[in-house]
């Protein structure tokens, strides 16, 4: 059967509430994140993931005890990220319970970070994050909360990041990101064709038939949604099962 | 019998936390070995091992726990190592190619092969060549967590189980009362859960829900 497509509902932080708002505007509070985390897991998450999206110095240990009380509440893997900039950051975050530490705008600045990180953790704890946007006839790599482009070709960011040493790659389409229209399966298939590591295609999520394009023809190894599995307008279980009546491999639980 | 002893050996780069917890779920208590005196102490012992071949040995070795660990394992202690911690169990590693393993199995662990996906990264099931203890109850199509770049290819008649990613690698295995598995239990939902409740009835000496 082989590795099962996975599902991971994501949960953007403030440091300590969920919170939700396109592109990073109007944010309105979407609960407490253990509670939420306690849900997904018993609906059948086959990870979660934890940002902080305020990712500023000061509210770093509000975040870091989030990542525990969330941590306590899983029998999933934890992924938790959000403006870590160095080794000390992301060995926090390890330590606090996280599982694999996103890395996005500083690497860029700053490649040796993932292998760094991935020297004392392994490749497997290194999410590489990239925020991409199509420009012209390519897609270049975000920074700073997708506000500025860092100029990199985001394939060719991929690439690279990969071979420093990210075990896997968060790849949102600012394009589709808050739009709910569907994944944007060329991004996802031009990066999955590009690098080893696997890809987790985000931004865009809406309907059902949206993750099945996505794994079908975006090859994406999982796919990341927010708010419609806040809101319930998706919920995992009868996601899967719709998959699984397309073919698609999906591990079931209860 | 009162319950037993399960110690989680601690070596300062495992996440010793999310196997605590995943034993306290289960309402077994545990306690951090990282002394050799702890390991001697120990009814049953778990090794959950994250990160980097080389980096565990040498760290086991500064600690002196590795003599320890020997001792508890060939004095017949039920032992369960989790990924890296079922790796070093083996003589070699193409990830650290000058850092001996425990050499209790005396084969080497391999790079994975570079036609798939690399980490090894998600959820997987088992083919299981022969019965065992540690996957009492667990149905063929129950799902475990892996995530790993390097694995063993073969373990002998110690092999339980494979996963096939590419070529088959050794996902579980069991000679006496060593168990390993490369997966993690701890992340691994109900499914991992079953893995560790066996191993708890193991280490309590209760007979197997499952022959093989």
């Amino acid at each position: 059967m082989g590795l099962a497509c996975r599902l991971i509902p994501c949960l953007d932080t403030d440091g300590e509430r969920v919170v939700k708002g396109v592109r990073f505007q109007n944010l309105r509070d979407a609960g407490d994140p253990a509670e939420l985390a306690a849900r997904y897991d018993h609906e059948g998450a086959d990870e979660l993931v934890v940002l902080d999206i305020a990712a500023s110095r000061d509210h770093r240990p509000t975040f870091l005890s989030t990542i525990e009380r969330v941590a306590e509440q899983l029998a999933i893997p934890l992924t938790a990220g959000g403006g870590v900039k160095t080794v000390v950051e992301a060995r926090a975050i390890l330590r606090a319970g996280a599982d694999k530490v996103t890395v996005n705008t500083a690497a860029l600045t700053r490649p040796t970070l993932l292998s760094e990180i991935a020297a004392e953790f392994g490749a497997q704890a290194v999410v590489l994050a990239i925020d991409a946007k199509r420009c012209g006839d390519h897609w270049e790599a975000f920074v700073r909360g997708g506000r500025e482009t860092s100029g990199r070709d985001a394939l060719e960011w991929a690439a690279e990041g990969a071979e420093s040493g990210a075990g896997e790659i968060l790849l949102t389409s600012m394009d589709r990101d808050g739009t709910r229209s569907g994944f944007d399966c060329a991004l996802t298939s031009a990066v999955a064709s590009r690098v080893r590591v696997p890809v987790i295609a985000s931004g865009g999520a809406d309907k059902p038939a949206d993750f099945l394009q996505v794994f079908r023809e975006g090859h994406a190894d999982a796919a990341l949604a927010a708010s419609i599995f806040h809101e319930d307008v998706q919920r995992l279980g009868e996601l899967k099962e719709f998959l699984s009546e397309q073919g698609v491999v999906v591990r079931r639980s209860r | 019998m009162n319950a037993p002893k399960l110690a989680l050996v601690e070596y300062n780069a495992g996440n010793l936390a999310s196997v605590e917890r995943a034993f306290a779920r289960l309402g077994a208590q545990t306690y951090r070995a990282a002394r050799p005196a702890d390991i001697a102490a120990a009814d049953a012992l778990v090794l959950p091992g994250v990160g980097h071949f080389g980096a565990l040995l040498n760290a086991l070795r500064k600690a002196n726990l590795d003599g320890a660990l020997q001792e508890a394992i060939a004095a017949g202690k039920p032992f369960l190592g989790i990924c890296v911690g079922l790796q070093m169990l083996f003589a070699s590693s193409d990830e650290a190619a000058d850092i001996p393993g425990l050499g209790i199995f005396p084969e080497n662990v391999s790079e994975l092969e570079r036609s798939v996906k690399v980490p090894h990264m998600g959820w997987n099931q088992l083919r299981r060549v022969r019965g065992t203890r540690l996957l009492a109850g667990i149905t063929d199509d129950a799902y475990f967590y892996f995530a790993h770049s390097y694995a063993a290819l073969g373990a002998g008649n110690a092999t339980v189980a494979f996963c096939d990613h590419g070529a088959p690698l050794v996902a579980v295995v069991e000679r006496g009362t060593i168990f390993g598995v490369q997966f993690h239990p701890e992340k691994s939902g109900e499914s991992g859960a079953a893995v560790l409740s066996n191993f708890l009835s193991i280490a309590s000496g209760r007979p197997a829900a499952e022959a093989a």
